[in-house]
């Protein structure tokens, strides 16, 4: 990791990362002094202490601060991945039936050799864009526009590639007007039969139903500091423990099982893909190297099933799922 | 009537809406209109207030019982039990919560599902039970409605599921919300089949719930007043910082958007299930 990278990124600090940013400070002192040759062996220690602390933090990471990382003003987006994956990105816009979600970005796009439907939350850039986006939380003409651009790819046997970053669906008075939960629904039941391939990568947030909405794929995988489950350590804590503080949010985040690691160990993800030491803000080049690797591999072997092959063995992967006993 | 219907959840609420619990003994009093009603009318009427028509809660035995016809009812997994998947602790331990659920209802989890006959026409009927930790899905509900689902298609008959959620269940977190994509899943095959699916949207019907399976009917009905949505009125309060509309995300709210088919009360709910099933020739 070049110094300039994590330089870039430090406006913003996530509270146990501390420790990591007196080390910077101590390190940037040095470097600013006109005698800094002279703390040549100094700054290398340092530098090296900070590499190790910072692994070290990002290794032991609770379920509480990798909703956080998860949450990082700095992550990359959908937008950002777009621009570093995929070639010849053609946006489409609209639901055809009431408006353009920004929230979700649709589009044709190529990826490796593969030409894609590209589909993804988009939390927002700006100020301003973060406004329009709602934050990542889409409205029902959003999952109805992921939906229509899933019908066109299955239509002219596009593989279906999702990029999952969301807190849930918005919950406002206009998504219920206009039907937030049947959106959602009709999504579950179309995907779980669309004759195409689908590719679902959570890189953020996967929010409760407003994830799973672009989420019923052949393939599943997460960033490693993403965090997926049935709602967010938040709203848990409020509605369990009644109470939302620091205590409650840890302890939610840990009884939810909401880490890539828990995801994967419960059979609701195929893969857990490695993000750069420090989270993925901070080289977002090898994240997008790795999920690109990752989604061109999965392409080429779903390619060579049969849709219909495909859609059985979508509804069985979903059907198995569940913790029962006899009494 | 000897059990006791219309209960609520002990230990947790819907979000914004107060305990409903009708109080034992002989008088209740409504919560809508607050008239003082001799129980047993309550009862004989459907749970339907004879004053106001406010439509009282009903826990699943009462549901099959008002539904189908006398001793028609034959159930699936009755004995189907939650696992604990992740051995969710809170406040309390999730188990701990199982058992004291299972206690006060006497079944092991929150729908009950299987073969009946409505006016007749022999149907797959799923009743979703809210005093059950809310009717919230959890692997049980969801694995018994896929079933369900599954069977009506096998064996080519109609499928009725009344709803009654607060959505899906926290304690079993990613397995809950899987639950949605499993029964949507299994719609879509149901579908492919021809199948006829009448949902039923009762008070509550929100959050993972309604966007699953109970907004996927071929046709979808819905108890008058009924608080059907994706999320709670106080979360979407909460949200956007002003007072929701007169009669937001009740049934004849839904009717006017234009989600639902038909309101319903009460009475009618056999009389339209049985003519729909005609009317499809199913």
């Amino acid at each position: 990791m070049s110094t300039a990278t994590y330089k870039a990124n430090t406006s913003y600090t996530l509270p146990f990362e501390q420790p990591v940013l007196d080390l910077e400070r101590q390190i940037e002192a040095l470097e600013s002094r006109d005698n800094a040759a002279n703390f040549a062996d100094e700054l290398e220690s340092l530098r090296a202490n900070r590499a190790s602390l910072l692994k070290k933090l990002y290794d032991d990471l609770s379920p509480w601060d990798t909703v956080r990382v998860a949450r990082h003003p700095h992550r990359p987006q959908m937008s950002d991945y777009i621009e570093m994956i995929c070639r010849d990105f053609r946006e489409l816009h609209g639901d055809r039936h009431f408006g353009d979600d920004p929230a979700i970005i649709s589009g044709f796009g190529r990826i490796g050799p593969y030409k894609t439907m590209i589909i993804g939350h988009q939390k927002g850039k700006s100020t301003q864009e973060k406004v329009a986006c709602h934050f990542g939380c889409a409205h029902p003409e959003g999952y109805r526009k992921a939906l229509m651009k899933m019908k066109l790819a299955e239509k002219y046997g596009l593989p279906v590639v999702t990029f999952i970053d969301t807190p849930g669906a918005y919950p406002g008075i206009g998504a219920e007007q206009r039907g937030q939960a049947e959106a959602i629904a009709v999504n579950l039941r179309e995907m779980s039969r669309l004759k195409t391939p689908i590719v679902c990568v959570i890189i953020g947030e996967g929010g409760s139903g407003g994830a799973l909405g672009l989420g019923v794929g052949d393939r599943i995988a997460m960033l490693e500091f993403s965090w997926y489950s049935v709602i967010s350590p938040e709203g848990c804590a409020a509605i369990l423990w009644k109470t939302v503080n620091e205590t409650t949010n840890h302890a939610a985040a840990d009884a939810l099982s909401l880490t890539a690691r828990n995801n994967l160990d419960h059979g609701f993800i195929d893969t857990v893909l490695r993000e750069p030491v420090g989270g993925a803000h901070r080289d977002p080049h090898a994240a997008a190297a790795s999920i690109q690797e990752w989604i061109v591999d999965q392409v080429r072997e779903l390619r060579r099933f049969k849709p219909q092959t495909l859609v059985q063995r979508r509804y069985e992967r979903f059907r198995r799922i569940g913790a029962m006993k006899a009494t | 009537m000897s059990q006791v219907p219309g209960r609520s959840w002990t230990d947790e609420t819907i979000a914004g809406r107060p305990k409903k619990a009708v109080p034992e003994g002989l008088w209740l009093r409504c919560d809508a209109c607050a008239s003082m009603l001799f129980r047993r009318s309550v009862a004989n009427n459907l749970w339907v207030c004879p004053e106001c028509q406010h439509h009282f809660r009903v826990n699943a035995a009462t549901r099959i019982e008002q539904l189908t016809d006398p001793e028609s009812f034959d159930p699936f997994n009755e004995d189907m039990s939650p696992a604990d998947p992740l051995h969710f602790v809170d406040v309390k331990p999730y188990t701990q919560r199982i058992e004291a659920a299972q206690k006060k209802t006497g079944f092991k989890d929150g729908v009950r599902t299987g073969t009946c006959f409505i006016k007749g026409r022999k149907v797959i009927l799923a009743v979703m039970d809210f005093t059950f930790l809310g009717g919230s899905m959890g692997s049980v509900v969801g694995e018994k409605i896929a079933f369900a689902i599954e069977q009506a298609g096998e064996r080519d008959l109609p499928l009725v599921i009344v709803n009654a959620s607060g959505g899906a269940r926290m304690m079993e977190s990613g397995y809950s919300l899987m639950q949605m994509a499993k029964t949507a899943a299994a719609l879509a095959q149901f579908d492919e089949q021809g199948g006829l699916f009448i949902s039923v949207l009762t008070d509550p019907t929100t959050g993972g719930v309604t966007a699953s399976f109970a907004m996927l009917g071929d046709l979808i009905l819905a108890e008058p007043k009924a608080l059907i949505g994706f999320a709670g009125p106080r979360v979407i309060q909460q949200t956007i910082r002003q007072d929701l509309p007169e009669g937001f995300q009740r049934a004849e709210f839904l009717q006017d958007c234009g989600f639902i088919d038909r309101v319903v009360p009460r009475s009618e709910l056999r009389s339209e299930i049985s003519s729909i099933i005609d009317y499809t020739g199913k």
